[in-house]
């Protein structure tokens, strides 16, 4: 079965990081396939390159980044949500005039539009968060 | 095929549990994740609301976001099944869509 995840609150504050990628590891281990992971609202700070949890903590971010690599999932991030909250990528931080970028490689910026294709070509579209 | 219902918060904190049973039909499922689990719990005061939704839905609840909180399964109300992370994605491939209650 193919799933599109959406995540709608931010890491180290909410647990909807925490529980789709939990549930991303087990629907792959049971052999269905991510399509895409959608951020969105406060879940674009999930892409921040930036972040250095303390070692014993779980890192959120480097966590999906390798299930992503390793399973070819479509990260993306709202680009409107990542603005306000100061993620821009390389092309971003260049037309805005800023002096450097922060999104996570594996991790792009786009549109709503690539949430509501999730929600056509996934099979089940799973919300979570607050 | 029916709605799978998720419910993350404590029926204490918010009203989305009470909304989604007012609204799942018959049939239906609600697994209880996050804070959802404290309305698994026997003996609240929300106890026999649950006891009276299953009557028409089936209710689950996430292991794992159970214990976490300190909680186990024969604290639970009888007839409430216990899911793991599997279970969950299981599930969500048996209804036929999911509605998460935020």
């Amino acid at each position: 079965m193919k799933y599109g995840l959406l995540i709608n609150e931010g890491p180290y504050q909410h647990q909807a990081v925490d529980s789709a990628y939990q549930f991303a590891k087990a629907a792959i281990a049971k052999g269905h396939e991510v399509f895409r992971v959608f951020f969105y609202h406060d879940g674009v700070n999930t892409a921040t390159d930036f972040a250095v949890p303390p070692q014993d903590d779980r890192n959120i971010t480097a966590n999906w980044i390798k299930l992503a690599e390793e399973n070819n999932i479509d990260m993306v991030v709202c680009i409107a949500a990542a603005q306000r909250r100061g993620l821009l990528d390389a092309n971003e931080a260049e037309r805005q005039g800023k002096r450097g970028d922060n999104i996570a490689p594996t991790f792009r910026i786009s549109g709503l539009g690539q949430l509501v294709e999730a929600g056509i070509e996934c099979d089940r579209l799973l919300t979570f968060g607050d | 095929m029916a709605m799978l219902h998720t419910v993350n918060k404590s029926p204490f904190e918010r009203n989305t549990f009470d909304s989604c049973i007012s609204m799942a039909k018959s049939g239906s499922s609600v697994l209880l994740i996050e804070d959802g689990v404290i309305a698994s719990l026997k003996g609240t005061s929300v106890s026999d609301k649950v006891s009276k939704a299953m009557e028409s839905v089936t209710f689950y609840v996430l292991g794992p976001d159970l214990n976490a909180r300190g909680m186990t399964d024969d604290q639970i109300i009888d007839g409430i099944k216990v899911v793991d992370y599997e279970g969950f994605v299981d599930l969500t491939a048996e209804h036929e869509n999911v509605q998460a209650w935020l």
